[in-house]
């Protein structure tokens, strides 16, 4: 019985070594980032190993970067291209899950089996024709712009199409004895049910948002006009060997996603398994 | 359905549906459906200089794209990339998920440390990452002492590139492996642990067959996702490397020639090129997984 209990333990030890080797490996790439936003340029390229830490705490790269790319404006930019998209996707998308895994009516399956294809093909297929509209509408470097193509989710129809198939049919009888019409029923008693389906869409849909960066970089190449990620891609072009202003920039950038996700992580890490894959 | 046998019921029940569908279909008629054809439609056209006039060209882009060297190549490194990004990423997935599916201490503390990268924008992993790799002052060459060029020499960039894809996607599939892992039934390790069966065997015996449907449709998932590789290449090489040509991928080319050389239908072409090769692909991963998967 006791070699059992010490073959346990050992296998315990083990596998927390390996975990902890791992997590180092995840986390050494964020805390570099964070040690070298806060070096001088002489500090970051120094050819002595043993200069980990910056010799004073100072907010120089912050500050420089925050003058040159006006920060305030690209964090205004990539939360309203969050907000509306969040919005879009969730609205539109809970209304046809709902007529999709709830309804009947003509066209049905055919309409669906569309809604699946979109998700089969590779994005950026779609790419140089939205750009081309977005140009013909004279709204390139514009919020509109950001926004777009996320205006409608075939994804995100798919996932709260499962989230109402899921409900009790009953539900529904009894609100159609009480007299409920259809989109009663919908906006009072289904809708709210499916809110963990609408959680992980929004979830879903704010992360690829945050983290897109082809769209964002053709549709707004104007510095005042677009979101952090691409403008952490002009930046680089900019200050290309100055680490770490370039680290500061993207600290900045990461972290305020970084701590939502820190808040909300339970929300998040389901969200996103449940919405399996699709990313 | 014929609309004339319907009921009033039933007619004010497509009335509704087909309104809730509407705002959706439309949509993807216009963001996705119509650019799909578009796209296609470009792909037999020239653009003309200054991205000005376009002249019909029938099928000589597709002619042009497949006698390129660079189209192919750029599609051997995007296999490259896969290669190295898929398997890496699963392999130290799976076993992550494995140990985090026990109950050990700080199980969802390493959960959260390992789902990390994936809410950090790619722009901004590729930049760190291209410091670490660094060749002069980078902390990789640091701390092994070697002075390696790892994203600047065409025998490692892609390597180099790979490592960083699956650093960032790990801790999505463990996710996604720990959904899997929850709907294995318990008993089957007690009973493998009653016949004295080790840790290492119940995983290669139990896990891995059970987990089969899972581990199948994450690589599915992943491989097409890898074929469409631009982020961390934009990023993390620049155009005057001289591992560019060894590293590029076909969506990276495809970006080069529509939106900074301004030929839109030569672009076109690979990006059609690209989603025919996807859907051959989805198609092969289908059949083959009625032969591999393991369904109970």
């Amino acid at each position: 019985m006791d070699s059992v209990h010490t073959r346990d333990k050992i296998t315990r030890v083990v596998i927390h070594v390996i975990l902890i080797v791992m997590s180092i490996i995840m986390l050494a790439p964020f805390a570099w980032m964070i040690l070298t936003a806060f070096k001088t340029v002489s500090e970051s390229t120094s050819l002595d190993p043993f200069v980990i830490f910056p010799s004073s705490w100072e907010f120089d790269n912050f500050v420089t970067v925050w003058k040159n790319y006006n920060f305030l404006i690209l964090y205004k930019n990539t939360l309203l291209m969050i907000f509306f998209r969040v919005l879009c996707a969730v609205l539109t998308a809970t209304m046809a899950g709902y007529a999709f895994g709830r309804l009947n009516f003509p066209f049905k399956n055919a309409l669906f089996m569309l809604v699946m294809m979109q998700m089969m093909v590779p994005s950026q297929i779609f790419l140089l024709p939205q750009y081309l509209m977005v140009s013909k509408m004279g709204m390139l470097n514009t919020q509109f712009a950001l926004v777009f193509p996320g205006i409608v989710t075939a994804f995100g129809t798919f996932l709260l199409k499962t989230s109402f198939q899921g409900l009790p049919k009953d539900l529904e009888e009894a609100a159609g004895i009480d007299g409920c019409n259809i989109g009663q029923k919908f906006l009072l008693i289904m809708a709210p049910l499916t809110r963990s389906g609408m959680v992980s869409l929004g979830i879903f849909t704010a992360v690829i948002a945050f983290k897109e960066l082809m769209w964002p970089m053709i549709a707004c190449s104007n510095v005042a006009s677009t979101s952090l990620s691409a403008a952490l891609a002009k930046l680089q072009g900019q200050f290309a060997t100055n680490y770490p202003q370039l680290m500061a920039a993207a600290l900045m950038a990461c972290v305020p996603m970084i701590v939502i996700y820190l808040v909300f992580q339970k929300q998040f890490v389901e969200g996103i398994a449940t919405s399996g894959g699709k990313l | 359905m014929n609309a004339k046998k319907m009921t009033a019921a039933q007619k004010n029940e497509a009335i509704w549906g087909i309104a809730f569908v509407l705002p959706t279909i439309i949509g993807l008629a216009v963001l996705n459906f119509y650019p799909i054809f578009n796209t296609v439609w470009l792909s037999f056209f020239k653009t003309g200089d200054f991205g000005k006039g376009n002249t019909f060209v029938g099928l000589s882009n597709y002619a042009g794209v497949c006698s390129s060297g660079e189209f192919w190549g750029s599609l051997f490194n995007t296999f490259k990339y896969a290669i190295v990004e898929v398997p890496l990423s699963l392999a130290i997935a799976s076993v992550l998920a494995v140990f985090l599916n026990r109950k050990i201490h700080f199980r969802s503390g390493y959960r959260t440390i390992f789902f990390l990268p994936m809410v950090a924008a790619p722009a901004a992993v590729a930049m760190v990452w291209k410091w670490l790799y660094n060749q002069r002052y980078g902390l990789l060459n640091h701390i092994f002492g070697t002075d390696i060029a790892w994203i600047s020499s065409p025998s490692t960039a892609w390597l180099a590139i790979g490592i960083v894809g699956a650093w960032s996607i790990i801790g999505y599939n463990m996710v996604l492996f720990l959904g899997g892992l929850q709907e294995i039934p318990h008993d089957y390790y007690e009973a493998a642990d009653i016949d004295g069966a080790s840790g290492i065997r119940q995983f290669f015996c139990i896990t891995i067959p059970l987990l089969s449907p899972t581990i199948y449709f994450i690589s599915q998932t992943r491989i097409i996702s890898a074929l469409q590789v631009f982020d961390l290449i934009y990023m993390m090489v620049d155009s005057t490397n001289i591992a560019l040509k060894s590293v590029q991928s076909v969506v990276y080319v495809f970006y080069q020639y529509v939106f900074t050389y301004d030929n839109k239908g030569y672009g076109s072409t690979m990006v059609v090129l690209l989603l025919v090769l996807i859907l051959l692909l989805t198609v092969i991963l289908q059949k083959l997984e009625k032969k591999f998967v393991f369904y109970n």
